[in-house]
């Protein structure tokens, strides 16, 4: 850049009017606002109306729940909050048990999904540039076709009389009983999740600096050696971010135990819904989504750190 | 490189699993028993019966237009804060923008629907909006969940490119919407397209938040599917299936013949 360009930039900097000046001040404000203000009330302020109406009770009619705050007579306003949805959550075995279960259901699913999922990026990482773009649509491609029809296909897959135990019985094997059992559950949320798995520890991987492995070689380091002090520490924020991805939403699923899972499977996204829809109990259904919140918090600042470190990264 | 036995082998089950399901849903579409599972000879009898069935079209109307508003809204939302985020790296209340904005993503359909369903009830009772539950209330809640995934796509989109080419412009005394129409935009189109295809297909999709805010009379498609397969296998849900898994088949097929058309080899 010449020197005749540097005074030309410096002239025109201060010559930018005040209408100009007004409308990127106010432009920005818009462009920061519109969102954040849809955001605060369809997203934000609904937490709060949960969490007041998690104070109340169950009554008949419309709202079906009562109110926190009564008019006594003219001068005075009581307030009345209930904290009877929570106590029965906590003495209620019931409840205790669907939270640990759905935890330890969407754990163990993310660890399966993991061990899956891992190999598949590493192998989509590791092909040549034409297969790889072909390898990523195919783990992308089932992520457009409906969730809801794929839990169904997958139903279809195991149930007694299914694609699997057909199969099975052309070779004379006994039919096996998959569908209404946590077996069912766990297929099915990795099924439906994997490339939220696939996904973040790919674009991880596919990052990694080859000289690393190469350098790793050299001094004598066997392959599994290498991926074990190299790859896998360098892959952990993937790992993370794509377990999370997994793990959060699985805790509250509804459609996969109600489809797939037995009567006693038991997970908080079932548990819900019935107290809304077949109990009708508002009140109790939102004391379930405030204790469910509570548990996802800290995986959710997990994550957030994750993507924020892999968003860090690309900048630097 | 030399490479292992190992990781091809796990690579090839993963893809098997997560396409066999849908290639069998699709070939027993075009089964003759109504018992979907057990094969019995080639018809199309499925796909007659799904066009004459009294619910699931009407309900795929309905669901293809607040698809549409849905993914609209979301697209414009979504890259305002994607926007926001990436080219204003300080204001008041980011992190909480940026925390609202990833939020969604991961959390459980139950709580965005039944929160949002709670937030209406108050709303209508304090002032009188929104009036009932109906198409309304479900194109806001889809709008709201399917605008973090385009605020993410636009995002990625957006820092990966060229801050330059929006200073030189600016230099050169465009205004601030100038730059954004016609630099900004056409770059960042790509991702718009794909945000916005990405929300319909997640509107088209939920179950979950629909069933909570719909109103009555308002069953969407994805509502009316799964009263059908809760109780066993339906044979017109088969055809349905493999009607939207072949759109959406043609559409990648589309996007990538003409990927491969912009980049000669």
């Amino acid at each position: 850049m010449s020197m005749a360009d540097l005074q030309g930039q410096a002239d025109q900097a201060p010559r930018m009017t005040l209408y100009q000046r007004i409308t990127r001040r106010f432009g920005k404000t818009a462009v920061i606002l519109v969102p954040m203000s849809w955001l605060a009330i369809f997203f934000l302020v609904p937490f709060a109306v949960v969490f007041g109406i998690s104070l109340a009770i169950k009554k008949f009619g419309r709202p079906p729940y009562t109110e926190l705050l009564s008019f006594t007579d003219e001068s005075s306003v009581q307030l009345t909050l209930h904290l009877s949805n929570y106590l029965q959550l906590i003495t209620d075995t019931l409840y205790v048990n669907a939270y640990l279960s759905s935890v330890s259901i969407a754990a163990t699913a993310t660890i399966i999904a993991l061990l899956i999922g891992y190999p598949m990026a590493y192998f989509i990482a590791r092909s040549s540039d034409r297969w790889r773009n072909i390898l990523l649509m195919l783990v992308i491609l089932p992520f457009w076709t409906s969730f809801l029809l794929r839990v169904y296909a997958l139903s279809s897959f195991m149930r007694g009389t299914g694609v699997i135990n057909n199969f099975l019985g052309m070779f004379g094997i006994e039919p096996l009983v998959m569908m209404q059992t946590n077996f069912a559950v766990y297929v099915g949320i990795v099924y439906t999740y994997l490339p939220f798995m696939v996904l973040p520890i790919y674009t991880n991987l596919v990052k990694l600096d080859g000289a690393l492995l190469e350098a790793s070689a050299d001094l004598g380091a066997r392959p599994w050696r290498t991926f074990i002090s190299v790859t896998l520490p360098l892959s952990l924020p993937g790992i993370l971010a794509g377990s999370m991805l997994v793990f959060i939403p699985a805790i509250g699923e509804f459609v996969i135990p109600s489809l797939l899972g037995g009567p006693d499977t038991l997970m908080i996204g079932r548990i819900l819904w019935d107290e809304f829809f077949t109990n009708t109990n508002w009140p109790r259904a939102s004391a379930v989504a405030i204790v469910m919140l509570v548990v996802i918090v800290l995986p959710l600042t997990l994550m957030q750190r994750a993507r924020d470190a892999v968003v860090d990264g690309d900048n630097r | 490189m030399r490479r292992g036995f190992f990781v091809p082998t796990v690579a090839a089950l993963g893809f098997a699993f997560l396409y066999l399901p849908i290639i069998s849903l699709v070939i027993f579409s075009f089964n003759s028993n109504r018992l979907v599972t057990v094969w019995a000879g080639f018809s199309t009898q499925s796909y007659v019966n799904m066009v004459q069935d009294p619910q699931l079209l009407p309900a795929a109307w309905l669901s293809i237009q607040i698809a549409a508003v849905s993914a609209s809204l979301a697209t414009v939302l979504g890259t305002l804060c994607a926007v926001a985020l990436v080219r204003f790296r300080r204001f008041w209340g980011r992190t909480l923008l940026s925390g609202m904005a990833t939020a969604p993503l991961v959390m459980p359909d139950v709580i965005i629907g039944l929160s949002l369903l709670l937030l209406f009830v108050t709303m209508e009772s304090m002032f009188g909006w929104p009036a009932g539950r109906g198409m309304l209330t479900i194109i806001i809640a889809h709008t709201t969940f399917c605008m973090a995934y385009v605020t993410v796509v636009v995002q990625s989109r957006l820092s990966d490119f060229d801050l330059s080419l929006e200073e030189a412009a600016m230099d050169l005394g465009a205004t601030p919407l100038r730059v954004f129409f016609d630099i900004t935009l056409p770059i960042i189109a790509p991702a718009l397209v794909s945000g916005w295809l990405l929300s319909f297909t997640l509107s088209l999709d939920d179950l979950v938040i629909a069933s909570f805010v719909a109103g009555p009379g308002s069953s969407t498609l994805p509502m009316v599917i799964f009263s059908k397969i809760r109780l066993g296998v339906s044979p017109e849900v088969n055809a349905l299936a493999a009607i939207m898994i072949g759109i959406v088949a043609l559409g990648v097929l589309v996007a990538a013949i003409m990927q491969m058309r912009r980049r000669p080899a």
